[in-house]
């Protein structure tokens, strides 16, 4: 147990707390006792950053906990994990500072669930990117769905969130779901589950056949999961959480999470040709879905979050491109094939601060007009001043604009771009071109969509009649937040090289390890005059195309590309949802009857198939009638009683007659417990019996009368085809159990229990030695059962569905 | 006119003492002897099933007033902490430890923790049986 893990669990052990705090101090915002947790963690992991320009030495520590199926807590950290870790920590420490002036304490919010759902979240989400065992990481990916979901619909009551909420639950949890199938392939593979001892190995494993599926199913979970066409549908639905959410969760952090794995994996399939296609192909089509959809947006949060989506694309296909480098070895690690992790890692930095600082914008403007709609919104630039330079600052630094930060990664990413366009492998001499093309387009857009929400927002005449309150700026508390991450655009624009060897470094050298000798490292420089080339024409053309469209923008909302604001994929997703639910009703009405008949169908049915597919498979059927003992004649007159009370029941027409017949069958499989020295189960029997009674009388009046029930002929032919297999699979068994029980090679389990119930467990009583002790976990899942069949029963009757109501 | 009980309840008075503490008896004596926390609870809940049928709901309602839906999981409850206990040791969960002890008058007695876990039993199959024929039986429709 390291300090780490402690960082990883330090927020869930908050989160326990947080409704103490709550209704304890019930005055104070809950959010001031949250706050500390994210600064200490944020300081703390800064301590790990290397000084001096110095190679990061990563940290390793391990904590078993189910070792014999490989599964341990091991946390790792290495550059990508810290990178990770700090943006989730400072990041975080901004978000609640801002979700204290944001969401008032006041009108009984619940505030405590809020910092519950956020602090698992960070709790999670340092557990993704600082554990080492894919099936760690893999819990903890999914609770971040989990809280992702709670978060979204944390204002429940709203529709809409609760339909984001639950879509952004099934889509990135089905993608978890093949992620987790993707990681047990490569367990398969290489019979580990932790990614440095996978990466060790990657080399001799890459011929198998399950390697590529095992690549394909990982990629559909960090998809999902980083909202990449075609599954980033539930992104801008998601955007009906409380706007610190969304800066936090859904711009800043868990979105990137996908991100993390692919970059994390990359040393494992970067060697593989589909590897490069795919994330390439995908990270571009959603840079350019993303990017073209945003401008069509009505409602700033959707713009970003479809801005988001396309940011992300771009990263997505960064790394992609990156991984070619792998494929030239050694040289590899010049700067010409670097560029592309390198830009990958500083864009991943620059869309944090910039995004994060503009959803803190968007919602500022909502809290404080009340609206998010540009149609509404307009001439801002003087009412709000400091929002406005903020945005501004946000703006120009994702329209890759100088000197701010997006402007040096944009021009790494055409860089890249063109770089990766030139290289003669992997089919790029042929395909290539098309990729810095995608890219300037996508760029053009992206230029587009930050014009459109700069002048539809703070340009143009203030109409005060739009609002339903008095518009004013924020309140300072409200503004902190954004302008630290506004101030670290500029700081990241003006002096890339901090982040260069202290952070990007050693990133890129977990991305790509596989380049560089122990000691060396990659060559980052990061400045913003490269002389005249192409990258600085692409960007003068970005801004020309994107000029001009923006003063024509009047022109372009009359076209149908223009009004068509929601996602054409949602219908496939609506379409899917509700074709589940009603191919499950189908199916449900077809097996829940409402016939306790049917229902004994099917289980019998199953139970008289699996025996005698039991009595073939393993040959397990032998008949012996010798040594029998003598059967003494009280035991005949018994089986009679017993026989004749049992064949007697479906010739009786009256219901006190039938009660009382199984009470006689009941009663004597108690005295044949007792004849055959069980005294336990005779015990229990009589009691069962007893109590079964008293319930008859209780359920009488609710039952109907006896009828002979009309049912067709092959009905009746099927129920005596049932009934017979049951009792010839029942007999058979017995038969079968009687002749093999003194075959040699069988052991009974009783014998085990006969000789040691007295000297493991300290019980003469060996029923009760199994109930309590050996079998314990059976008997407190029996019991469980019990309860909830208790529960039911009530639900039941009390909840009782009235006339013809329907599920 | 008003239907007079007293043979019932007076009978019932002694006889649901008897098949109580008899119940008590079955719930300790399980470990070396047939009985058990399910057995004992099973006679327990026949016991004050027995109270309620001979009176009625309402005034054993009043000498009883359980929520058993509470009692169930009170019984869950002590059953998963036993389990846990085991944990803090190392063992797997629901191991069970026993051991022998002198008490002064009593002599030699056997603790285990299987008696805790098997109280868990006991109280979880009285409420669920009181539960479900309490519910029926206050059903008026």
């Amino acid at each position: 147990m390291s300090t780490l893990h402690f960082v990883a669990l330090a927020p869930f052990i908050m989160a326990v707390l947080i409704p103490v705090f709550y209704f304890k101090f019930r005055k104070i915002h809950t959010g001031w006792f949250v706050l500390p947790l994210p600064l200490v963690l944020f300081l703390y992991l800064l301590t790990y950053i290397p000084a001096g320009g110095d190679p990061m030495n990563p940290v390793l520590n391990s904590v078993p906990w189910v070792p014999s199926l490989g599964i341990d807590f091991t946390v790792y950290l290495d550059g990508l994990s810290l990178l990770f870790s700090l943006l989730i920590t400072g990041i975080g420490t901004l978000v609640v500072l801002y979700s204290i002036y944001y969401i008032a304490n006041k009108n009984g919010e619940p505030l405590h669930n809020f910092y519950v759902y956020l602090l698992m979240f960070m709790g999670a989400m340092l557990g993704v990117v600082l554990s080492d065992n894919l099936i760690v990481l893999y819990v903890f990916w999914e609770l971040t769905s989990l809280a992702s979901s709670l978060l979204i619909a944390y204002w429940f009551h709203k529709e809409k969130s609760r339909y984001g909420a639950l879509k952004s639950m099934l889509i990135t949890v089905t993608g978890g779901f093949s992620m987790l199938a993707g990681f047990s392939f490569l367990y398969v593979l290489t019979g580990s589950f932790s990614i440095q001892e996978i990466i060790a190995a990657a080399g001799t494993i890459s011929g198998e056949p399950l390697f590529i599926t095992a690549m394909l199913l990982i990629l559909v979970g960090a998809f999902t999961k980083s909202a990449q066409f075609p599954f980033h549908i539930w992104l801008p639905d998601a955007m009906e959480a409380p706007t610190p959410v969304s800066a936090y969760l859904h711009s800043a952090t868990m979105v990137k999470a996908g991100l993390y794995l692919v970059a994390r994996m990359t040393p494992v399939f970067g060697m593989l040709t589909e590897w490069f296609w795919i994330l390439v192909i995908f990270g571009l089509t959603t840079l350019l879905w993303g990017s073209i959809s945003a401008v069509r947006q009505t409602d700033l949060k959707g713009l970003l979050a479809f801005s988001t989506i396309s940011q992300l694309g771009l990263i997505m296909s960064l790394l992609g491109m990156s991984s070619a480098a792998m494929h030239y070895g050694a040289a590899g690690s010049e700067a010409l094939y670097t560029t592309a992790a390198l830009a990958a890692v500083f864009h991943l930095i620059n869309h944090a601060t910039f995004k994060g600082s503009l959803f803190m914008v968007v919602g500022i403007i909502d809290h404080e007009t009340g609206t998010r709609d540009i149609r509404k919104l307009g001439g801002l630039m003087t009412i709000m001043p400091v929002t406005f330079t903020v945005s501004l600052i946000g703006l120009a630094s994702m329209a890759g604009l100088p000197p701010f930060n997006g402007f040096l990664s944009k021009e790494m990413f055409f860089t890249a771009s063109l770089n990766v366009a030139s290289m003669d492998i992997l089919n790029l001499e042929t395909l290539g071109f098309f990729i810095p093309v995608a890219a300037w387009t996508a760029s053009v857009f992206t230029f587009l969509y930050c014009m459109i929400m700069f002048v539809r927002t703070f340009t143009g005449k203030f109409k005060p009649d739009n609002y339903e309150k008095h518009v004013h700026e924020a309140p300072a508390g409200l503004l902190v937040s954004p302008i630290i991450l506004g101030g670290l655009v500029i700081l990241f624009g003006m002096f890339p090289n901090l982040l260069a060897y202290t952070i990007i470094e050693p990133t890129m050298q977990s991305i790509l390890p596989g380049l560089l000798n122990g000691g060396e490292q990659f060559y980052v420089n990061i400045y913003h005059w490269h002389g005249i080339n192409a990258e600085i024409m692409m960007t003068i053309g970005v801004v020309f195309a994107g000029a001009a469209i923006t003063l024509n923008l009047k022109k372009w909302q009359q076209t149908f590309f223009f009004n068509r604001e929601r996602d054409p994929l949602n219908a496939v997703y609506d379409s899917m949802l509700d074709n589940l639910v009603t191919g499950s009703q189908i199916v449900t009405r077809a097996q829940m009857t409402g016939r306790l008949r049917d229902y004994m169908v099917y289980m019998s049915v199953f139970i008289s198939a699996l025996g005698l597919w039991t009595f073939f498979r393993y040959d397990s059927f032998a008949v012996d009638i010798g040594a029998q003992t003598p059967v003494p004649v009280y035991m005949y007159i018994i089986t009679a009683v017993l026989l004749i009370s049992t064949l007697a029941l479906p010739f009786v027409t009256h219901r006190i007659t039938n009660i009382v017949l199984i009470g006689v069958v009941g009663f004597i499989i108690a005295l044949l417990f007792v004849i055959f020295r069980a005294p336990d189960l005779a015990l229990t029997q009589l009691l069962v019996e007893t109590v079964v009674v008293v319930l008859f009388l209780l359920v009488y009046r609710h039952l109907p009368e006896i009828k002979k029930e009309s049912v067709k002929g092959w009905s009746h032919a099927v129920n005596a085809i049932v009934a017979a297999s049951v009792g010839i699979f029942v007999i058979l068994a017995g038969l079968s159990v009687h002749a093999m029980r003194t075959a040699s090679d069988i052991t009974p389990i009783s014998d085990f229990f006969i000789e040691n119930s007295y000297t493991l467990a300290g019980g003469k009583n060996m029923v009760n030695v199994i109930l309590v002790d050996f079998r314990g976990l059976d008997t407190l899942l029996e019991v469980l059962v019990l309860g909830i069949a208790a529960l039911g029963v009530v639900t039941l009757v009390k909840h009782r569905m009235k006339g013809d109501e329907d599920v | 006119m008003r239907t007079n009980f007293l043979m019932l309840h007076t009978i019932t008075r002694i006889v649901s003492f008897i098949v109580i503490s008899f119940s008590v008896y079955l719930f300790f004596a399980g470990h070396n002897a047939p009985g058990g926390g399910f057995i004992g609870g099973l006679m327990m809940a026949g016991a004050l099933i027995l109270l309620y049928v001979s009176f009625d709901l309402a005034t054993i309602k009043k000498v009883l007033p359980f929520d058993y839906t509470f009692v169930i999981g009170l019984g869950l409850l002590i059953a998963i902490l036993t389990g846990l206990n085991s944990m803090i040791f190392g063992d797997a969960f629901l191991t069970q430890y026993f051991d022998y002890y002198q008490i002064p008058f009593i002599g030699e007695v056997e603790l285990t923790t299987a008696l805790p876990f098997d109280l868990g039993i006991y109280l979880v199959v009285i409420a669920i049986t009181l539960l479900i024929i309490l519910t029926i039986a206050e059903d008026v429709s």
